[in-house]
């Protein structure tokens, strides 16, 4: 089965390990993901003003893309996924909207492409046993802790993934490899988002609730699904001059975990490129030297680039 | 005309009907599902504004119901069916209410004279011209005759004459199970009493749990009964009552959806319900008034109260306000800080809705006599974390996040119409809300009657409402049958006065 795929513009640039491991993970799993032969940046924010026409017309143009390859296109980015699929329902439910865009893009976008996110394919098109069944070195033993975050989830009329208050698709994947999902209280709370570019402070407090919140409820490692949040969990516990403290919680991409469970080789996995790095959960290769510009402040993925 | 009654629910808004239509000479048939009467109100520690001691109120009138000669009294019952109403007779239109607005202010024909039709239109309550056919045969099953009413009594597996509550039978029972009447804070036996107060005064075997009716392991407690109440082959039964009115008053329960009411640890022992928590302060409650952490025994010292839990919320839980809970957490608060004076109280509120006589005055008097902090806001999450509940929510009026580390989380959960009364609505043809509310015919003119003729509606089955409200409610629907249990009965003298004067030349007048 192949399925559209828009990248977006994060994992093509800072969350190149996002993007290929989902590749790679959904080739062996059967699933092709072919990528949109022309496609842009899906705008990053979906506006919250009412008439704000002008923001709509980059993800509109994605998705006429996207219309032009199929019904439906999968995503791995959750705040593409969040954009597109919020987008996608305005203009179901406002076809004046719709038609003016498509008077200015002079594109006739027909407002019925299917925005999904890869996890949902995972579910839906897959399902966990299916998945379960691939499995060829189960993470058994291997605690996770499953971060959702808000784009993911929310708008709940918007988004409806899963139950924005209790969510288990992560969960659920997180199972099916066979690792242990860990509960804890933090996992839908927000990570600061854009904050980090502007008031870092912000977001690094939060994200330190998050991943503290993780540690003492038993978590190894954190998955997600945002490069956004991947940054702001990972990035605050870089390697400082003074070394790494030492009580580090690695955060992984879903695709990763599922890279590493269903016995894709090491550059599918792409554990490279992280602050803390989560190959010694897997004992994989030790770790290589320090990660590309490491201490350094880099300028955050996941910007509205 | 069949002048007897039916109040399903004895609450206090049923008991109060069924009180009101037996002290005016009509027998009234009281249903009740529970083993004992008195409903929620008999599980209260106190009411507001008056801090008065619920009990206290409340047990002179369910001994008043328990003993009145009028009142039949029928626990551990329900109303199973209600054969549907006939169509209307041919000629008579469609059914109308018994009570149109107009029709109840008629003065009650003076004893004779012309025989006015007491109801305006309806085509049942024709004139019989002298020397005219018979009186019409009442339709079975509602409106003019009456109904005929099946319920179904469940077995107490006790001999409600014989019992004497002594007691012995409790001693003896090995089965420990959880006290629905305390919410589960404390534990009854398989045969048990729900408190003391009860009235009928008489034990109940919980057919469930018991391990003497199947299979049959256990003979402990008919051995121990010496007047031999104990009857393990009890069987269920139906009796059929014929009545002229219904009182419908099934009350409400508290809103149980926990992923909704978003404080998902509802199923944490420190997280609980008002109701819980009244159980919790009532002195003749599981723990004799004294507040204590079910999970630890201790005293809590940092207390949060959530209010508007499930309620006003379209997005996750129900719309409606449920107009009681900002007066019963202020009561929670006071008596809390009443019985743990150095502990600190915590009430997120939307905003206090405090509409009634000496309300506000009340919520003033918790928030300034006693000491609480209410903060505007709502909660986002409650948590357990290193023995304590972390409660995350919003203070609006400073803008800031806030978060409490507290011992004890009472949830003001909001009122939904309790289980069952979809099933009666549907039986009597009552009308609904989405909410499964009971919808009177005309909410502001009419709001006690059904618009079903002679089916009455009163308590917080009609929506949510606090005692005095469904007291007066109850009597008024009270007033509505005995309005109609009286015009009937005039309409009858003058009917039985027109035949005399077509062949007695009217003396009887």
């Amino acid at each position: 089965m192949s399925i559209s795929y828009y990248p977006g513009c994060t994992l093509s640039t800072k969350a190149k390990n996002y993007d290929r491991s989902g590749r790679a993970v959904a080739a062996a799993l059967g699933l092709e993901l072919v990528e949109l032969p022309e496609w842009q940046c899906c705008g990053a924010t979906f506006p919250l003003m009412l008439d704000d026409s002008m923001a709509l017309i980059a993800p509109t143009r994605v998705l006429y893309q996207a219309q032009q390859a199929g019904e439906r296109v999968a995503t791995l980015c959750a705040i593409c996924f969040n954009v597109l699929r919020r987008s996608q329902a305005l203009l179901k439910r406002d076809p004046a909207m719709l038609e003016r865009i498509n008077w200015f893009t002079e594109q006739e976008y027909r407002g019925q492409v299917y925005v999904a996110h890869f996890l949902e394919v995972l579910r839906d098109d897959l399902g966990w046993e299916t998945l379960a069944g691939r499995v060829v070195r189960p993470l058994s033993g291997l605690r996770v802790a499953p971060y959702y975050g808000c784009l993911l989830l929310r708008p709940y009329e918007e988004i409806g993934l899963d139950d924005p208050e209790a969510p288990v698709i992560l969960h659920d994947l997180v199972r099916a490899l066979g690792a242990e999902p860990v509960d804890f209280p933090y996992s839908i709370e927000c990570c600061g988002s854009y904050l980090t570019v502007k008031q870092p402070q912000i977001s690094e407090t939060l994200s330190q609730d998050i991943v503290t919140s993780a540690r003492e409820h038993g978590a190894q490692a954190i998955v997600t699904a945002c490069p956004l949040c991947h940054f702001n969990l990972d990035y605050p516990q870089r390697e400082t001059e003074a070394g790494h403290v030492g009580n580090e919680v690695p955060v992984l991409y879903f695709t990763q975990l599922m890279a590493v469970a269903l016995g894709l080789p090491e550059e599918d996995c792409r554990m490279d490129g992280h602050y803390v790095d989560p190959r010694p959960l897997f004992t994989l290769t030790p770790p290589q030297p320090p990660p590309p510009g490491g201490g350094e402040p880099q300028p955050p993925p996941g910007g509205g680039e | 005309m069949n002048y007897r009654a039916l109040v399903i629910g004895s609450g206090i808004s049923g008991m109060q009907a069924a009180l009101d239509i037996a002290n005016s000479g009509y027998e009234v048939i009281l249903v009740e599902r529970e083993p004992s009467i008195g409903g929620h109100m008999a599980q209260l520690s106190e009411t507001f504004p008056t801090l008065d001691c619920s009990q206290c109120i409340l047990t002179p009138r369910t001994v008043e119901v328990g003993q009145h000669p009028n009142i039949r009294l029928l626990t551990l019952s329900e109303v199973v069916a209600v054969p549907p109403p006939q169509p209307p007779p041919p000629g008579g239109g469609e059914a109308q209410p018994l009570l149109p607005g107009g029709g109840e202010a008629q003065p009650p024909p003076p004893g004779g004279g012309e025989a006015q039709p007491l109801l305006p239109g309806g085509g049942e309550a024709q004139p019989p011209l002298p020397g005219g056919g018979e009186a019409q045969p009442p339709p079975p099953g509602g409106g003019r005759g009456g109904f005929r009413v099946r319920i179904l009594r469940h077995p107490r597996y006790v001999l409600e004459d014989k019992c004497t509550a002594c007691g012995d039978c409790i001693k003896v029972c090995p089965v420990v199970v959880a006290n629905e009447f305390d919410r589960g804070l404390a534990a009854r036996r398989a045969i048990y009493i729900p408190h003391p107060q009860a009235v009928p005064a008489v034990y109940r075997l919980d057919p469930d749990t018991c391990l003497g009716i199947f299979p049959l392991a256990c003979g402990k407690c008919a051995e121990a009964c010496q007047p031999g109440a104990v009857d393990y082959d009890m069987k269920p039964e139906i009796v059929e009552v014929e009545v002229g009115a219904i009182v419908v008053a099934t009350g409400y329960e508290l809103y149980q959806d926990e992923g909704v009411v978003t404080y998902a640890y509802m199923s944490h022992p420190d997280v609980m319900d008002g109701l819980e928590f009244e159980r919790l302060l009532s002195a003749s409650g599981p723990t004799g008034g004294k507040v204590i952490r079910p999970s630890d025994r201790t005293v809590p010292k940092e207390v949060v109260f959530i209010q508007c839990a499930g309620s006003r919320s379209p997005e996750h839980g129900l719309p409606y306000c449920s107009k009681i809970c900002c007066m019963y957490t202020a009561k929670h608060a006071i008596l809390y800080k009443h019985r743990v004076p150095d502990g600190c109280v915590y009430v997120f509120y939307i905003d206090v809705r405090a509409g009634g006589k000496g309300y506000e005055e009340f919520v003033t008097r918790a928030m300034e006599e006693d000491d609480t902090v209410y903060i505007r806001g709502r909660v986002s999450k409650v948590f357990p974390r290193d023995g304590k509940i972390i409660v995350w929510g919003v203070d609006t009026l400073t803008g800031n996040k806030v978060e409490i580390a507290a011992d004890l989380v009472v949830v003001a959960s909001a009122m939904v119409p309790s289980e069952g009364s979809r099933r009666i609505a549907e039986m009597l043809g009552i009308r609904v809300d989405e909410f499964g509310f009971y919808t009177p015919a005309d909410a502001e003119m009419t709001p006690m009657e059904s618009g079903v003729p002679g089916v009455l509606l009163a308590g917080a089955g009609l929506g949510p409402q606090d005692i005095p409200e469904t007291v007066a409610q109850a009597s008024g629907a009270a007033a509505k049958v005995l309005t109609l249990f009286e015009a009937a009965k005039a309409e009858e003298r003058a009917q039985q006065a027109l035949k005399g004067t077509g062949s007695e030349q009217g003396t009887t007048l």
